[in-house]
């Protein structure tokens, strides 16, 4: 049987992956997949800890942060779009300018 | 204790998100996104929540997949590979991601998660139909102004990607 401690642990491994790639990657659309990664080792966490100490709100939680995460992948796309179109290029160390 | 299918969702979910990050062509990256996302909700499943693992596959792997590999293939490909890593960062990061594995991961070890109570879980699992019950009576504003930031957002995104006059202006100003 599964304990809730071998969830927990994917979750942290899950987390760091995300978190190297934010610190290393230079591709707007890599910086788009870590968020994505730390936001499902976060929903991982409210669902391991909902069903092991019998919780509805872990749940609902869950389904509300994967619907932000799908606004705020859309925006994030449209603007590695936008700033595409402007610099011609998505390496995150050439948007240097707000202006726009 | 745990079983082989866990042991089996956990690589597929942890191996897809590395070769997200590390692939060479970034639409095979997309694709190992989507897939991760897939064993997370295989994840849900195993944890008995198989209504956030449809809803998970629905956005994730539906939507959010389809979105990124449209962006991938709006975005000309030559210039992806322009980008290279530095390789005195990579390690720092490498040495980051450890760090945090181990001290988190140490952290748990000795809290009380790691208690035999958490052992077990609770017998019945959560009912769907509570989820709704939830959702609909105490959670109904926080619904609500979910469903307008998702209009904004998408909204907003589309004029975002729509501007046209944007690159005259801006070959204008240059």
């Amino acid at each position: 049987m599964n304990q809730l401690i071998d969830f927990v642990f994917v979750s942290v491994i899950l987390v760091s992956i995300g978190i190297y790639g934010l610190v290393v990657k230079r591709n707007a659309v890599r910086l788009i997949f870590s968020i994505e990664i730390i936001a499902n080792a976060a929903n991982l966490n409210l669902i391991a800890f909902s069903r092991y100490i019998h919780n509805v709100e872990g749940q609902v939680f869950a389904l509300f942060s994967i619907a932000i995460a799908a606004a705020e992948v859309a925006v994030a796309l449209g603007i590695i779009i936008i700033a595409y179109r402007l610099y011609k290029q998505i390496d995150v160390e050439e948007f240097r300018s707000l202006k726009g | 204790m745990v079983d082989a299918f866990f042991v089996g969702v956990a690589i597929l979910t942890i191996g897809a998100a590395i070769l997200a990050l590390e692939s060479k062509e970034l639409i095979y990256g997309a694709i190992a996104l989507a897939i991760s996302m897939l064993g997370i909700a295989g994840f849900f499943l195993l944890l008995d929540s198989p209504f956030v693992a449809m809803f998970q596959i629905t956005v994730y792997v539906g939507a959010v997949a389809v979105l990124v590999i449209f962006t991938v293939m709006l975005v000309r490909t030559q210039d992806l590979f322009t980008v290279k890593d530095d390789k005195g960062r990579k390690l720092g990061g490498i040495i980051l991601m450890l760090l945090i594995m181990g001290g988190i991961g140490a952290i748990f070890l000795v809290s009380g998660i790691n208690n035999p109570m958490f052992g077990k879980p609770d017998s019945k699992p959560v009912e769907i139909v509570e989820i709704g019950k939830s959702m609909l009576t105490y959670y109904s504003p926080a619904l609500i102004v979910l469903a307008l930031t998702l209009a904004g957002a998408v909204i907003g995104a589309l004029a975002l990607a729509r501007r046209e006059g944007l690159l005259k202006e801006n070959e204008s100003a240059n």
